[in-house]
């Protein structure tokens, strides 16, 4: 505890230079994944093999990423984008899958409806398929904020500064406190990540509010992803 | 007028759901087109806003080809109204109501006021305008269905089973409400149902369709009444059994109605007594 008072104030730096660095790979992949997700969907015979591929993207280990990424890309090692790179493309990994499902769970009746009172297929994508599939988007949304928390603390190996640096420094010099601060901070920013999500869901789809008084019964997968 | 003129539709998987089919739909009237699921009722009815393209054939509204009419545009100057109201769960019911005017880029607030005015219309409470189709009963989304569906004062209405989902309570109420709504309004409407009764109740022109599409009889409910055209039509309309087949008994010197199941329908009296 003494360590943490400390040293309080570069935890709360990396604390911040984590959050700012998380941001970014989470916008990256869910725009990136809209229009995977909307091929996926709509040309039902791409699907597979378009998240089969994005999936696989999340197999490769990071360490890998960070290696292969800077000669492929043209940047330094030890430079932000390389992480920042990396961590987006696990965040379509996930989300692009999400994106995929989220579209496939809005009733096709609602959608044939939208079409019959004189949708275009654009207008009637983001006015009402988009908004309807907002439960599940954010659900693996959630997925996706909590997951980029957590991978950037290994951003530290390339020498990017996160809250992993706290890992890597307690563990060299035997500071229990310094992980133990690290895998806090990292834990309370993911909860921060997740409640603020899902109170933007909330905000943004009101109608879902009504809802569920009727589905209570639904499990929220997001709820058991953070868990 | 809506004219269907030898049309056809073979689907994807080779079925064919329409066989050259021909028909007028008087205009400011009802026309209702009933029979048993899959006789390519509905079919019919989504060829009117292009939701279905003819295989072959021509189909036009007031002489116009509606195959050279962009479809997004057409489906934005008719009505529809189909079963389950077909409402957006993410739009209150006063958004839902002025959705067309909007696609048409009528401002929203001159939209919301029209909106509620189809409210009154139809008979919801205007304390239900911010409420989202989830709060609402099966009936209540209907007639949400109805207004959204008179919200561009269309000529045409087309309705695709709207009352099939609602209990016989408040379906024998909305269908009063729609003459009522007729009565006022006198639009074209083709509307597609696979209830006799309601067919005869609502429709100024009936037409019974067989499988296929193809007409067994069509007509006023009286003529048909009168005067089924097949054994098909008479079996479909239950004209030999039931609450149709009424017949004459003597009581007490007085003329009763009895039913086909022996229940007493009621007293025949003469028309101008009634």
């Amino acid at each position: 505890m003494t360590w943490v008072l400390n040293n309080l104030e570069q935890i709360i730096e990396l604390t911040l230079v984590h959050i700012r660095l998380s941001i970014l790979p989470i916008v990256v992949g869910f725009l990136v994944s809209i229009p995977l997700g909307w091929v996926a969907h709509r040309y039902r015979h791409t699907r597979g093999l378009i998240l089969t591929v994005v999936g696989l993207l999340y197999t490769i280990p990071s360490l890998a990423l960070f290696v292969i990424l800077p000669p492929v890309l043209g940047i330094p090692y030890t430079s932000e984008a390389n992480v920042l790179i990396a961590l987006s493309i696990y965040a379509v990994a996930i989300m692009a899958r999400s994106m995929a499902d989220a579209l496939a769970s809005v009733d096709p009746d609602i959608t044939q409806a939208a079409t019959a009172v004189g949708f275009s297929s654009w207008r009637r994508f983001w006015t009402v398929e988009f908004p309807l599939a907002g439960p599940v988007l954010l659900a693996g949304l959630r997925v996706v904020a909590v997951s980029t928390v957590s991978l950037l603390t290994v951003g530290v190996v390339v020498g990017v500064g996160s809250l992993g640096y706290l890992f890597t420094n307690g563990s060299q010099r035997g500071i229990l406190a310094s992980v133990l601060a690290g895998v806090v901070a990292t834990v309370l920013i993911a909860l921060v990540f997740d409640r603020v999500l899902a109170l933007l869901g909330l905000w943004l789809m009101p109608w879902t509010r009504s809802e569920r008084r009727a589905r209570t019964s639904i499990v929220d997968p997001s709820r058991s992803a953070t868990a | 007028m809506i004219e269907f003129r030898s049309i056809s539709k073979r689907f994807a998987d080779g079925t064919l759901a329409v066989d050259g089919f021909s028909l007028v739909i008087p205009s400011h009237r009802t026309t209702v087109l009933v029979g048993s699921s899959g006789c390519g009722k509905t079919t019919l009815l989504r060829m009117i806003n292009r939701m279905v393209d003819a295989s072959s054939g021509a189909l036009e509204i007031d002489g116009e080809n509606v195959s050279s009419i962009e479809p997004v545009a057409l489906r934005r100057r008719i009505g529809y109204v189909m079963q389950n109201s077909g409402l957006l769960p993410h739009r209150t019911v006063i958004d839902n109501i002025a959705t067309v005017p909007r696609l048409n880029g009528v401002p929203r607030a001159q939209a919301r006021a029209r909106a509620l005015e189809l409210m009154d219309t139809v008979g919801l409470d205007r304390a239900m305008a911010r409420r989202y189709p989830a709060q609402l009963s099966g009936g209540q989304q209907q007639r949400v269905g109805v207004a959204r569906g008179l919200a561009v004062d269309p000529n045409i209405l087309l309705m695709d089973e709207p009352f099939g989902a609602v209990d016989p309570i408040v379906r024998a109420e909305l269908q009063q409400e729609l003459l009522r709504l007729q009565r006022e309004l006198g639009k074209t409407v083709v509307f597609v149902t696979h209830d006799i009764d309601e067919a005869f109740l609502l429709g100024d022109q009936v037409v019974i369709l067989e499988k296929g599409a193809s007409i067994a009889q069509k007509g006023t409910p009286a003529e048909i009444l009168a005067n089924p055209a097949s054994d098909f039509v008479a079996s479909f309309i239950g004209a030999e059994r039931g609450k149709r087949a009424l017949h004459l008994r003597e009581v007490d010197g007085r003329r009763i109605l009895v039913d086909g199941d022996g229940a007493v329908a009621g007293r025949l009296v003469e028309a101008d007594s009634a």
